[in-house]
């Protein structure tokens, strides 16, 4: 089975989804990544699709589904480069993907995870994952 | 009802044998029916071709004008057809430059002094073919026109749609006249497309130009703002009338959270203000 | 032109995603189109997986004279379903998911006919015409 890597860059994961993922492959990032949020201690999460041509709802509930695991993490998920024709085919199916932030490129995504946080996280991010029930 | 192979070798020659005064008469009666829209040269040089283009089909032995000889003939209308649609001629007149083609013969007929029952009967059967000719020039004329006409439609909804950028990170959509679904369709795709080759986070949909809101421009005006959601970019609405913002409570539709603002220049006022509210990210 | 795929796996779905990919880039379906095809066909055949325990999808070309399209249809012998009405709701599901599979899917095409029986099976006809 395939897997989509993760890269750390600076306090962020870099997500880049370059396969038509099956269903097994989008579970297995979900994983992926929690654990990875855990072991970097990073706070902020970019899903670059700008390479998939469609989003259906399990792709959709897939991302939702990590915005709100890493939110426990304390990370914040950014999910950049949705191609309109994929969001076109999103509002015509329903599925408008609340509690999901978006930008429309990895650069717009990175600049709003910076947003987020003004002053610089000291050098190595220590900070435990807040433990919320 | 097809031309006999006795008939069609009868035709051909009577084509062959007066080819320059049928070609002559012909034009004349075509160029009579034009009154000088086009010049007699270029009218001459067209029914002299068709003429050929009839001679060639009857030489083959066509005996009617779906049938293989008939090929060069069937092109020739068509050309013709696309031509004068093309040129503006009405559907009436570039029929009558294959009609005139019988009038010609007749004269042609009666001019040789021998007219008999045979060259009675032979002339209805040229007819019939000619009137045949006629109606498949009428046939390609109106595709033609369609194809025009649904061409049009397209340029027009290119034209109609413009996107351009306002400002830094800032795109504007001035919406101008009605909106159907097609054309709604074409702005919404235009927009995002534009969103992101700009990487423009901010998107204005200007509706001063749009005479009438009703529910379902309504709807694509509010999939176009959430599909942008998704990608990543804020829409605001801008240029609602009195009277649209009058109809649009009236029919109880809800922008919900969606910016709304007067004018184009308090949309872009407000978007320049998030805008520098934010981090540039290049 | 008819092609026929059995769906049973979670790779088979990618592959009929792949197929109706083609055929609709084939059959000149604007982008938009093609992307809404492929959604709702990626939709029916997790559903066919899911919920008919596997089963059969069809891809034909169709003509109607005026325009031509693409028809998929999506064959299971699964339990079938008892609320059609209810299962065509949005929202509605039984599976866990977001309960968008089918009424998502029929927004998303031109056509959509499903023929269900308890017990029995559902088959799932949808098409998609070129504007």
């Amino acid at each position: 089975m395939e897997r989509v890597p993760v890269l750390k860059i600076g306090d962020i994961l870099l997500v880049s989804i370059q396969i038509d993922m099956e269903d097994q492959v989008a579970l297995q990032l979900q994983e992926d990544l929690a654990d990875r949020i855990v072991a970097t201690g990073c706070h902020g999460v970019i899903i670059d699709i700008s390479a998939l041509d469609i989003v259906d709802s399990f792709v959709g509930r897939t991302l939702a589904t990590i915005a709100s695991i890493s939110r426990v993490l304390d990370a914040e998920t950014v999910v950049v480069g949705m191609r309109p024709a994929v969001a076109i085919t999103l509002v015509e199916l329903g599925l408008s993907l609340p509690g999901i932030r978006t930008a429309l490129n990895v650069e717009l995504g990175m600049a709003m995870l910076a947003q987020d946080e003004p002053e610089p996280e000291p050098v190595g991010g220590e900070e435990e994952p807040v433990a919320t029930s | 009802m097809a031309l006999s192979s006795d008939e069609a070798s009868r035709f051909a020659d009577l084509l062959k044998g007066h080819s320059d005064e049928l070609t002559r008469r012909w034009t004349e009666i075509v160029a009579s029916n034009f009154r000088g829209r086009l010049s007699h040269a270029e009218l001459e040089r067209q029914m002299g071709e068709l003429q050929r283009g009839f001679q060639a089909a009857m030489d083959g032995g066509a005996g009617d004008l779906d049938a293989d000889a008939s090929g060069e003939l069937r092109g020739l209308l068509s050309d013709l057809s696309t031509t004068r649609a093309r040129q503006g001629f009405s559907a009436n007149e570039t029929a009558v430059s294959v009609y005139a083609l019988k009038e010609a013969l007749l004269g042609i007929l009666d001019g040789s002094g021998e007219a008999d029952a045979t060259t009675l009967r032979d002339f209805v059967a040229y007819s019939a073919f000619v009137d045949r000719a006629a109606l498949f020039t009428f046939d390609s004329y109106v595709r033609v026109r369609e194809e025009l006409i649904s061409d049009q439609a397209e340029q027009l909804l290119e034209l109609s749609t413009p996107v351009v950028k306002l400002w830094d990170g800032v795109v504007a959509v001035p919406l101008v006249g009605t909106l159907d679904s097609a054309r709604a369709q074409v702005v919404m795709e235009r927009l995002l497309q534009t969103l992101v080759d700009t990487s423009s986070p901010y998107a204005i949909i200007d509706i001063t130009g749009v005479p009438a809101v009703d529910t379902q421009v309504a709807q694509h005006v509010l999939k176009t703002v959430v599909a942008a959601r998704l990608m990543g970019a804020e829409c605001i609405i801008s240029g609602i009338r009195p009277q649209i913002a009058q109809t649009i409570v009236a029919l109880g539709i809800e922008f919900g959270d969606i910016a709304t603002k007067a004018t184009l220049a308090d949309a872009l006022r407000h978007v320049i203000k998030l805008n520098s509210a934010q981090p540039k990210a290049r | 032109m008819s092609d026929r795929i059995t769906v049973a796996s979670d790779q088979d779905v990618v592959r009929v995603r792949q197929l109706v990919r083609t055929a609709a880039v084939a059959a000149k379906l604007s982008l938009v189109d093609q992307t809404k095809l492929v959604t709702a066909a990626s939709e029916l055949a997790r559903n066919t997986l899911v919920y008919g325990g596997g089963g059969t999808v069809e891809l034909i070309s169709v003509d109607n004279g005026r325009r031509k399209g693409i028809r998929i249809v999506f064959a299971d012998e699964g339990p079938g379903i008892a609320d059609l009405d209810l299962a065509l709701t949005d929202g509605y599901t039984t599976g866990g998911g977001l309960g968008l599979g089918l009424s998502g899917a029929r927004r998303l095409v031109d056509e959509f006919d499903i023929d269900t029986k308890v017990g029995e099976g559902t088959s799932i006809t949808v098409t998609k015409w070129c504007r």
